[in-house]
């Protein structure tokens, strides 16, 4: 793995909830105790149900929010406190991409303005240097010179998207968290906008986070990938290998839950019962009130994060003993399904 | 047999633009069929028009035949009839689509009352039967419950709760699982999958993920910009996809397991209604495009067993399908 860019020490964020005035307010544990790293070059993809603390975690690394426990070195040093002098200085150097690339762009100003306006802002050169590096980043993510002259919603969602992704080069950023950034585009954009991610990555050595609930396409961009439940990471490992041989029976659930074109439902391991609330957390590891392979352990030890070799992690009390073992030919996918009505109505007892 | 349900020629517009430009897609007793393409290209509005529920301002023609009769020429009072009853449908957003002012009992109640001629006890045990039927747990309980007390992934099952309700012969399903997570996404389309083979009712399931479409359906129709482009039983269209724009979409798609290999991704964007390129709409990114398929529209025509696809080039065709994608990926990665 190449040094990491990028490094998050056991870090955590929750919010206090007032619900009720009088009451003692409520705590939700979107993040605990993650640990990440990214290196330049590299790409780290991160699933998960919604509400699993994606984009939590991706705000955290940005420096965009402090964590509530832990730490964040960024190139060797600590992300400086939010609001200094330095942390503003950092933003040029990490840049965020969202799913809503309407939102994220100005409305009133002209595509090639607004991408000039980090420039501006930090004085980076002369007005016509500043002007190249825009046509140049706009070359680069195939828009011509005419789509520079139009507004934001003249502009189709692929083309938004490339235009935030120009505007987030600007700064020439070492670092790239896209948070669901091809979910709302059409399936041959979405491929556009993936391809165009690889090729950026292979030319600028960008260190990139991917957030997606989709694992096909975060498989597609990513070197590794962790997957996320109720606020932790349950499983890390190298892209291929892991949705290969996913060892984390919650991995092998969305694994096997994701839609095979030309592929019948049958045989999908069926997850019983709905994505965790966070603000509710079960005892022991929080996985188990769906764990098909929970055993008595389960409901009052939390499994921990455990290297099983060949850069695998994974948190669970079975993985690696002989009844969940990795080396388990059978495929994630020739599982037995649950009955959903049956398997739904399980969860209550 | 409980009858077929044949849309001929419809078009849909809307002040004056043409978003559907006559489909023809026929469904019969307890067929499942998909029906994929990207946003926009008119998915939901054939089935809104086929069922008489666009607004006023839309301009509808064509012939919807059940039965021998013309839905689009019927009274109001009489689709109401049909709707719900024999043909039931299931929208995108659940949360729009359920009334918030009602407990969950009440609006499958309503349907069970209309269609079903169902009161009081009847009305209770029924409800409760069919929210048991579509995996709500406790749902004695639930039967009072409103809808924002239900999950999203519940409240899609209440949907299909009260699509059910009825004992519908076709039950149309717009994206019912697009704003779900995979893994429950899996769950609500088990349960279709399920309850269309317990009661034999037709399917027809609105996706634009042809991954979803797939794991319920037997035959898909693919739709671009208002028209069907092509109609294949389900393995035939992956194996063979013979519409360039089908082609495109599969290499679009990236897979989960296996190798990993660049996407093949369609150039350009999709056409606005409003100014539909001359010829074959998908002619500004096509691969293949030729001087003739920019001055005229093709038809679907038949290319074998069960397979249309609408194209001019005739090379374009189910076996020469992969050399073809393999050029296809080089002119455009040029
Ligand atoms: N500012 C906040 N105040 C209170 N709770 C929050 C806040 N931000 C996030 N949360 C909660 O933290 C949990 C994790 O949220 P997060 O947005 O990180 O999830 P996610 O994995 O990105 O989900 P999705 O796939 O839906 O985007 C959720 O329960 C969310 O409601
Ligand atoms: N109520 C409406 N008023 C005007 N145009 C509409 C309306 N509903 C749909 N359209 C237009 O009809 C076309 C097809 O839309 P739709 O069937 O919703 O697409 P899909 O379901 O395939 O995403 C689009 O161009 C859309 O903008
Ligand atoms: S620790 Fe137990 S409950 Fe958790 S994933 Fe492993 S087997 Fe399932
Ligand atoms: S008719 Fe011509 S432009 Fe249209 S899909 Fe076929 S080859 Fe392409
Ligand atoms: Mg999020
Ligand atoms: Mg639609």
């Amino acid at each position: 793995m190449s040094a990491s860019l990028l490094h998050a020490r056991n870090i955590a964020r929750s919010y206090e909830l007032n619900r009720h005035i009088w009451g003692n307010a409520s705590v939700v544990h979107a993040v605990s105790d993650v640990t990440l790293s990214v290196g330049r070059n590299e790409t780290l993809g991160i699933v998960g149900e919604s509400g699993s603390g994606k984009s939590t975690t991706g705000r955290l690394l940005l420096g965009l929010e402090s964590p509530t426990r832990g730490s964040i070195s960024f190139d060797g040093r600590p992300l400086p406190v939010i609001g200094s002098p330095e942390w503003r200085k950092s933003r040029t150097r990490m840049q965020m991409i969202y799913q809503d690339p309407l939102a994220a762009l100005d409305r009133r100003l002209p595509i090639a303005k607004q991408m000039r306006e980090p420039l501006d802002i930090h004085q980076a050169g002369n007005l016509q240097e500043r002007e190249t590096r825009v046509s140049e980043l706009l070359r680069a993510v195939g828009l011509s010179d005419a789509v520079a002259r139009r507004y934001p919603h003249e502009l189709s969602g692929g083309q938004r998207q490339r235009v935030v992704l120009a505007r987030a080069l600007v700064t020439r950023p070492d670092l790239l968290v896209c948070d669901e950034p091809v979910s709302a585009l059409d399936v041959s954009i979405q491929a556009q906008v993936v391809n165009l991610l690889s090729d950026l990555q292979a030319e600028l050595g960008l260190a990139m986070i991917f957030i997606s609930h989709d694992l096909r396409v975060v498989r597609q961009v990513s070197h590794r990938i962790a997957v996320m439940y109720l606020g932790r990471i349950v499983e890390e490992g190298e892209a291929d290998d892991l949705f290969a041989r996913p060892a984390h029976p919650y991995t092998r659930a969305l694994v096997s839950a994701a839609p095979v074109p030309g592929t019948k439902l049958g045989g999908r391991i069926m997850l019983r019962g709905e994505p965790p609330n966070p603000a509710n957390q079960p005892s022991g590891c929080a996985f188990h009130p769906r764990c098909s392979a929970a055993v008595a352990r389960c409901k009052s030890e939390m499994p921990a994060l455990a290297e099983l070799g060949g850069g695998r992690k994974v948190s669970c009390h079975l993985a690696g003993s002989p009844s969940e073992n990795q080396a388990d030919p059978s495929p994630a996918r020739t599982r037995v399904p649950l009955n959903p009505v049956e398997a739904a109505s399980e969860d209550v007892a | 047999m409980r009858g077929s349900i044949t849309l001929e020629e419809l078009t849909v517009s809307f002040n004056g633009v043409r978003v559907l430009h006559g489909i023809d897609l026929a469904i019969g007793p307890g067929e499942t069929l998909g029906l994929v393409g990207e946003s926009g290209s008119g998915k939901s509005v054939t089935w809104l028009a086929a069922l008489g529920l666009l607004p006023p301002k839309a301009k509808v023609s064509g012939r919807v035949m059940l039965n021998d009769r013309n839905l689009l020429d019927m009274p109001d009072s009489k689709l109401t009839g049909i709707r719900g009853g024999r043909i039931a449908m299931i929208f995108q957003d659940p949360v729009s689509a359920l009334n918030p002012m009602l407990t969950v009992k009440r609006q499958i109640g309503e349907t069970l009352a209309l269609h079903r001629g169902l009161s009081g006890a009847a009305i209770k045990a029924e409800a409760k039967r069919l929210l048991d039927l579509v995996g709500i747990p406790d749902a004695e309980r639930r039967l009072n419950a409103y809808p924002h007390e239900f999950s999203g992934g519940q409240n899609q099952r209440v949907m299909i709760a009260m699509a059910l309700a009825g004992q519908p012969d076709l039950l149309v399903a717009d994206e019912p699982t697009t704003a779900l997570d995979v893994t429950i996404q899996a769950q609500i389309l088990d349960l279709l999958a399920l309850t269309q083979r317990e009661t034999g009712m037709a399917l027809v399931l609105i996706s634009h993920d042809l991954g979803v479409v797939s794991q319920v359906c037997d035959r898909v129709a693919v739709m671009y910009a208002g028209r069907i482009v092509e109609e294949a039983p389900v393995e035939r269209l992956f194996e063979h996809p013979a519409h360039p724009y089908s082609q495109g979409l599969m290499g679009s798609l990236p897979a989960i397991d296996g190798p990993r290999r660049r996407l093949t991704a369609i150039g350009g964007t999709v056409p606005d209604a409003s100014s539909l390129p001359a010829g074959c709409s998908f002619a500004p990114r096509c691969a293949f495009a030729e001087t003739q398929c920019h001055e005229q529209i093709p038809l679907l025509a038949g290319i074998g067993r069960d397979h249309s696809v609408a194209c001019l080039v005739s090379e374009a065709q189910p076996s020469a399908a992969i050399r073809y994608s393999r050029q296809k990926e080089q002119r455009i990665e040029a």
